[in-house]
């Protein structure tokens, strides 16, 4: 899973208000390489939650992200490549999503999130 | 009753004949979409088979459409083997700016969705979750394409959802239990140039799932009708319509 896809995540449990962004629990990670496309940032860019998506970046250890945007920053070569990587590049193979009210973990196993809820939560 | 269900596209070698006029000498038809040996199998996952090339048979008709359309989020509800979105994000190639994403309820079958999604180099995510759950909330109003190859069979109820490779098919009463709860949340998943295609058999009455869905907002048409030894399938594909025209 990359961050692209982290950033759609919220954890639905019943009664839970805000569920959004899910904490990171990382036990691997892996580095995928993909084709560097500015035009892909730039259209993505205003459906990031930015500050999710940089505490989400900080918890896989990559800190070179700033945390607040502006448009211009698009033109920025430095900060594409760096929104690039974090978005696209790193994915989350072992671990969990964590609820930021509850708690409750969702694991993360071969990349995959499992956000199935028991039925006592739905 | 104004309502009229058009009929876009019957049969499976006109809309292929179509498809392969408007194509350059030099790509071939079946780099666009997931070759079957690359699909990857596991024996408590649904296979590719009718149904599955019906909806992708729609997806190729509909390929210029799909192009204008410049999705940003594709997914697919219940991918199973993969065939579907992998052969999606094929024909959906020359676009630089979709975010694919699969989900479906059996751990195993998003893995070996991700293994056919490898297989393709084709990236997009995989989630387990029960429909859209986990992802309902951030995807409001934001899909563009939706594809929804539900659990269609008519059963028992108590057959719905078990695990294991029966609930990629056994859809209750009428086969509508899963399809009727995933009618509820398309409305707000979306966007306002959004495609659904959902497959159906006529056990599911799908000219009444048309009438649902009009009520709720969206015109649609029979892309595909296809008899097969089993059963009558159709590939219904809706969209927003727009107020009095």
């Amino acid at each position: 899973m990359r961050l692209l896809t982290h950033n759609m995540l919220s954890c639905n449990r019943k009664g839970v208000s805000n569920g959004f962004p899910l904490g990171i629990e990382a036990s691997k990670l892996e580095v995928k390489e993909v084709d560097f496309n500015s035009d892909f940032l730039r259209h993505i860019y205003p459906k990031i939650e930015w500050k999710a998506f940089v505490d989400a970046a900080k918890s896989l250890g990559l800190n070179d992200l700033p945390e607040h945007v502006d448009d211009s920053m698009l033109e920025d070569d430095d900060f594409l490549h760096s929104f690039h990587h974090a978005l696209l590049e790193v994915h989350l193979e072992e671990g969990a999503l964590i609820c930021p009210e509850t708690g409750r973990r969702f694991p993360v196993n071969r990349g995959i999130p499992n956000m199935l809820l028991n039925e006592d939560e739905v | 009753m104004d309502f009229v269900v058009e009929v876009e596209a019957i049969s499976r070698p006109l809309n292929i004949n179509l498809f392969c006029n408007k194509k350059s000498e030099t790509s071939s038809y079946d780099r666009k979409i997931a070759e079957i040996r690359l699909v990857a199998r596991h024996p408590e996952v649904y296979e590719p088979c009718e149904d599955s090339y019906a909806i992708v048979d729609a997806l190729l008709a509909d390929r210029a459409q799909l192009l204008e359309l410049q999705p940003k989020l594709c997914v697919e509800v219940g991918s199973g083997s993969g065939y579907v979105i992998t052969s999606l994000a094929l024909l959906l190639n020359g676009l630089d700016s979709v975010h694919f994403l699969a989900t479906d309820i059996n751990q195993t079958a998003a893995e070996t969705t991700s293994r056919t999604l490898n297989n393709h180099a084709v990236k997009a995510d995989v989630v387990v979750a029960d429909l859209l759950s986990g992802l309902e909330n951030r995807c409001r109003g934001c899909v563009d394409v939706l594809l929804f190859n539900p659990p269609y069979v008519p059963t028992p109820e108590d057959e719905v959802g078990v695990k294991g490779i029966t609930c990629s098919w056994a859809g209750g009463l009428r086969g509508r239990s899963v399809i009727d709860r995933m009618l509820r949340i398309v409305n707000t998943l979306m966007s306002e140039k959004g495609l659904f295609y959902l497959v159906t058999v006529s056990e599911n009455q799908p000219v009444e799932i048309c009438h649902l869905m009009k009520r709720a907002g969206f015109a649609s048409c029979i892309a595909i009708q296809r008899s097969t030894e089993e059963e009558v399938l159709q590939v219904l594909k809706f969209w927003r319509q727009d107020d009095e025209v």
